[in-house]
């Protein structure tokens, strides 16, 4: 009986839930979701790979290749932490859901010489 | 075996248990006369994943033991690998981790008092209890980027930090989940059919529950004043921590403390906001650790022991994870036979198994 008016109010109130695929809350700007790279400014160090707890990223220094699953991912965002360029971006939005695994591929210029690097400029393909 | 002896199996698939705990339940009639436990049905090898992740990535590692207090793993695995390498955590670190583990206690707890709920068949309770924590996952996502897995402790600190706006916002959000948890107190704690339920079931005595080795609420449910935060870990120590001990030792009584504990947890991270020293965030970790270390922190269903061996390479040598589920199990075997088979769900529950932490 105590349980009564909490009953009657949640009656009569509106649903604490929201019918969610047609209506989205805001995302909160500190949620740790898809993770982005900017290839222009990319320098293939390797750190976010090694840092990866699920070896979700993976980089080739010479060919100027990263790649990166977000189906391995755990989104903890110690790549986005480590990166010592700031080129990795982690979204306030999580990934959307999709029917296949993919990875995603971006190539860019590789490391060889700096200002040879800063000339040519980064171009990003993305799979 | 008389012709009224039956077998009846409960779990690893069960309506009022999502974890796989199977246990094979002899009745007489409507009476549990015996329960044989078999446990191994997630095992995961978690903890042999030393070997093959540094130290540092294993805290994610670590996190994914338990989906439900999974900061307060990370917590006791960063602080075993700091005693091991004489670091400590700064002091606006330390109580930042003690705000984000008593937030990982208070949604654990309200997870557990609807579950309960809907063990003996209140279905309204079990849903205004999720409602209201709710206000606890938000507060979770807005602070440290996600839900349930926080990934807010790295060895050495943390890696989130709150400005005065969120501080604001979390205790407006706090008074709120407040203000939702005063008004269910009488229906948990006071109604007729909820104490049928609850008293005198599972009765586990002051004695056996030392005996049996239990953690946690379950102990002191039985009258034990024993909690792992009176040794003042991380923050406790600056904070007015009082244990929330029941003598009567039935379900009721262990309900009473989760309920108690979660107003208390309230209480806790108020003071901790009110009270957050201005600091650095990490100390500078240089090195591998080496040696051996143990740490034990109090996790929402016990005491959760870490041990940790390593050899100055980066990854460590052995990990030992005891969580309190384990140590709950020979209570539970003593509590059931004797209860009638209606009973079972409600016994079970009231030690808040948690087999994925048991088994990693």
């Amino acid at each position: 009986m105590y349980m009564l008016p909490n009953v009657l109010r949640n009656l009569s109130g509106k649903p604490a839930t929201r019918l969610y695929p047609l209506e989205e809350r805001e995302p909160f700007p500190a949620y740790r979701g898809v993770i982005t790279n900017e290839i222009e400014k990319c320098i293939f160090c390797s750190s976010c790979a090694r840092v990866c707890p699920t070896d979700a990223i993976t980089v080739d220094a010479k060919a100027g290749k990263w790649n990166y699953d977000p189906f391995l991912c755990v989104y903890c965002s110690a790549c986005v932490e480590k990166c010592p360029t700031k080129c990795l971006h982690q979204e306030p939005v999580h990934r959307k859901p999709s029917v296949s695994k993919f990875v995603v591929h971006r190539t860019g210029t590789p490391r060889v010489k700096k200002a040879k690097a800063e000339a040519k400029g980064g171009e990003g393909t993305e799979k | 075996m008389s012709n009224r002896t039956t077998v009846i199996p409960f779990g690893p698939q069960h309506p009022v248990l999502p974890e796989p705990l199977h246990i094979k339940f002899v009745v007489e009639d409507e009476t549990v006369v015996g329960a044989v436990p078999q446990l191994g049905f997630v095992h995961r090898g978690l903890e042999s994943l030393v070997r093959l992740k540094d130290y540092n990535q294993m805290v994610f590692v670590v996190e994914r033991i338990c989906g439900i207090c999974s900061c307060i793993h990370a917590n006791c695995y960063c602080n075993t690998i700091e005693d091991m390498m004489g670091i400590t955590a700064p002091p606006r670190a330390q109580f930042l981790r003690v705000i984000w583990s008593e937030l990982h206690r208070i949604h654990s707890h309200m997870l557990w008092l609807g579950l309960f709920a809907d063990a003996f068949g209140f279905e309204s309770v079990f849903q205004q209890f999720w409602r209201i924590r709710e206000h606890v996952m938000d507060i979770c996502e807005a602070t440290a980027g996600n839900r349930v897995i926080l990934s807010v402790n790295v060895v050495g600190g943390v890696r989130r930090d709150l400005s005065p706006d969120q501080i604001r916002w979390m205790l407006g959000r706090l008074d709120e989940l407040e203000k939702g948890m005063r008004e269910l107190t009488r229906t948990m704690l006071d109604d007729y059919t909820v104490q049928e339920r609850t008293r005198g079931i599972g009765y586990l005595s002051k004695e056996d529950a030392r005996l049996l080795g239990a953690a946690g609420p379950t102990l002191r449910g039985s009258g034990w004043e024993i909690d792992e935060r009176m040794h003042g870990y991380a923050a406790y120590k600056d904070l007015n921590f009082i244990p929330m001990v029941e003598n009567d030792g039935d379900c009721y009584a262990r309900s009473k403390v989760r309920f108690y504990e979660v107003l208390h947890s309230i209480e806790l991270i108020r003071e901790a906001l009110n009270r957050l020293p201005e600091s650095e965030l990490t100390v500078k970790v240089t090195g591998n650790p080496e040696g051996e270390a143990i740490f034990r922190v109090e996790q929402p269903r016990g005491e959760l022991f870490y041990y940790i061996r390593a050899n100055g390479t980066k990854n460590l040598e052995r990990m030992r994870v005891r969580t309190p589920t384990f140590a709950n199990v020979p209570p539970l075997l003593h509590m059931l036979p004797g209860c009638k088979l209606p009973d079972v769900p409600v016994i079970v529950l009231s030690i808040d198994p948690c087999i994925s932490c048991t088994e990693r």
